[in-house]
């Protein structure tokens, strides 16, 4: 408990954590606002007016969730505190476990705002029955965002925890996010079927979000193993770089 | 109390810490000295259990610093006044802290006080100057109250007020029975803060024992004798003396260790020689530590290099400089 409350000061304490934060969600529903007042059934036949279509801007928040995470222990190894956070709590497990929590329940509490504010904000631009959250599958894209964000923002830990330099990491993590997974796809012949076991395909799957029109016939998972796919991974990339911290000097 | 036995760090091939072992008693302020490179950061990290020893160990109250239960409450540390994250507050930085180890609230402040820091406490720390974030790694240490401190060149950079301000400090926390362990690279500064001192030079134990002991030993008294008749006066001194440790030829002058002044003006004034100056002189702090640690520095200007004279092994325990023999 006492860790928990350490590290939430810690994270809450100094601005960086507030602009992502802020950014993680402007950013989304933002553009999904631009997307909403652009797209109608005229100009846009192909395009599916349902809540999983309001969540497909999401990945920018978790791009910026990731930069948030990343940064909540890269800036504690640049500076120096890690040293302290490890004289405090001498078992780092327990210090590194709180400040994963901490980072998890921030980077969830994005993911609400940006999914539901996605939602919403796009349904007000088009008022219909087909936006309305009826079926659980429309409220796994839109509630799902929390999940998504919650393990985004522990594997990007995983991975500051791992690399320790905000610039390594950070650019590990975006060039992976933003560009690596869409680029394995044009692999020829195999590219597709990588790219089918990629983290955040699997995110987007479990989310029911459609990706360019491709066709999604014939994935090897369904959204709840993909969440649980998805889930397995970061606890590998988290408990890596904790265990990784354990064994290294600090 | 601090026991560190057989402490040994390897970073690669680079030995830093070499088979250390050594005592830091409680109610007394300890140096630990030694020239740069020497690993006293090392070892300081390795009794706070942040850099794991490739062998040894080191015990604080005779527990690893691992078992410690909330241990801000029973070791204090400043290892590097600027590991602070610059956009936080003081405050924040000691809440955070004081959060960790279940410190209430009011002692951040307390210590802010004790500091004098409360007036900047709510600004930036990546702001202050030196001295401040000096102080503010104090208030750190001092949160949990804890009955053994750890400071890793607390003055370095620090001006004449502020090393003042540190040195009396120190005392104070000692003499409220605290295990004050400070590091310093200076051994003039030592011998005016601290009462025992762990000299290392290329992370082997050089000495330890008390600060007087250390200076009385390691610094030679010599005496400067010059005089008409130096060849009589250095063939009776040789005849006479089994204490003389060292003779040498200084210009005009004689340099005659190992002997009291009074002696050796009662031996000329008994052979009726005319002593045209009779003058003690005691060694300098900083020229004996140069001399003791002059084959474990690490880096060396070639300077120093040649002028080097065998210092020798030196036994745990048994302070350097004495028993030695430089004849001219
Ligand atoms: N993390 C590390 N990785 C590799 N080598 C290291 C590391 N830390 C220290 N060393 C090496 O170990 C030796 C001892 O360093 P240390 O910092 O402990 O010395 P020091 O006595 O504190 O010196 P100074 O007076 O300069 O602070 C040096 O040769 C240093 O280069
Ligand atoms: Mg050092």
């Amino acid at each position: 408990m006492s860790l928990l409350t350490a590290e939430r000061i810690k994270l809450l304490s100094t601005r960086s954590p507030w602009w992502c934060g802020l950014l993680a969600i402007v950013l989304p529903v933002g553009f999904t606002v631009l997307l909403a007042t652009q797209v109608n059934p005229t100009n846009a036949p192909g395009f599916e007016f349902t809540p999983a279509a309001t969540q497909g801007t999401a990945s920018l928040g978790r791009a910026v969730v990731m930069v948030l995470a990343a940064l909540a222990v890269t800036s504690e190894y640049r500076f120096g505190t890690i040293r302290s956070t490890f004289q405090a709590a001498p078992q780092r497990v327990a210090a590194l476990l709180a400040k994963s929590a901490v980072v998890v329940v921030l980077t969830a509490v994005i993911g609400a705002v940006v999914g539901f504010g996605s939602w919403a904000v796009f349904r007000a631009l088009h008022s219909g029955p087909d936006l309305d959250l009826v079926t659980a599958a429309d409220w796994r894209s839109v509630a799902g965002e929390v999940l998504v964000f919650a393990l985004t923002g522990a594997l990007a830990l995983g991975v500051g925890i791992l690399v320790r330099q905000t610039a390594g990491a950070v650019a590990i993590l975006l060039v992976y996010a933003l560009l690596v997974e869409g680029l394995i796809g044009v692999i020829p012949k195999v590219g597709r079927d990588i790219q089918h076991w990629m983290p955040f395909f699997a995110a987007d799957r479990f989310l029911g979000i459609r990706d360019g029109g491709d066709d999604l016939q014939n994935l090897p998972l369904g959204p709840w193993a993909y969440l649980a796919y998805f889930a397995a991974i970061t606890v590998v990339v988290l408990g890596a770089g904790i265990f990784a911290a354990v064994r290294r000097d600090a | 109390m601090i026991e560190a036995t057989g402490l040994t760090k390897h970073y690669g091939r680079t030995v830093a810490v070499d088979n250390l072992s050594f005592t830091v008693a409680e109610g007394r302020v300890t140096g630990f000295l030694g020239p740069n490179g020497a690993g006293k950061s090392t070892t300081m990290r390795m009794v706070l259990g942040l850099d794991r020893p490739t062998s040894g160990d080191v015990r604080i109250d005779g527990q690893h610093y691992h078992d410690l239960h909330q241990p801000l409450r029973t070791v204090g540390a400043l290892l590097d006044a600027k590991w602070v994250h610059p956009n936080r507050s003081a405050r924040d930085h000691l809440r955070w802290l004081a959060a960790a180890s279940k410190i209430p609230r009011a002692r951040v402040d307390e210590v802010l006080d004790l500091v004098g820091l409360t007036g900047v406490a709510g600004k930036r720390a990546g702001g202050f100057s030196l001295g401040m974030s000096q102080r503010l790694g104090i208030a750190a240490a001092l949160l949990g109250d804890p009955r053994v401190l750890l400071f890793d060149e607390p003055v370095n950079g620090l001006d004449p007020e502020g090393i003042l301000w540190i040195r009396k400090f120190m005392h104070r926390l000692a003499d409220e029975g605290r295990t004050v362990f400070v590091s310093s690279h200076l051994l003039s500064e030592m011998a005016l803060t601290a009462q025992d001192l762990v000299v290392i030079g290329r992370g082997k134990l050089i000495y330890q024992g008390t600060v007087e002991d250390f200076v009385e030993h390691a610094t030679e008294s010599t005496v400067l004798v010059r005089s008409p008749q130096l060849d009589r006066l250095r063939d009776l001194l040789r005849a006479e003396g089994s204490e003389i440790t060292e003779i040498t030829e200084d210009g005009d002058a004689l340099r005659i260790g190992g002997v009291a002044s009074a002696a050796i003006g009662e031996l000329a004034a008994a052979n009726n020689i005319v002593l045209h100056e009779l003058n003690p002189q005691v060694g300098s702090l900083e020229q004996a530590f140069i001399q003791l640690t002059g084959d474990t520095v690490e880096y060396r200007t070639e300077e120093h290099r040649s002028e080097e004279h065998g210092a020798g092994e030196h036994r745990a325990g048994e302070p350097a400089g004495n028993g030695e023999v430089t004849s001219g």
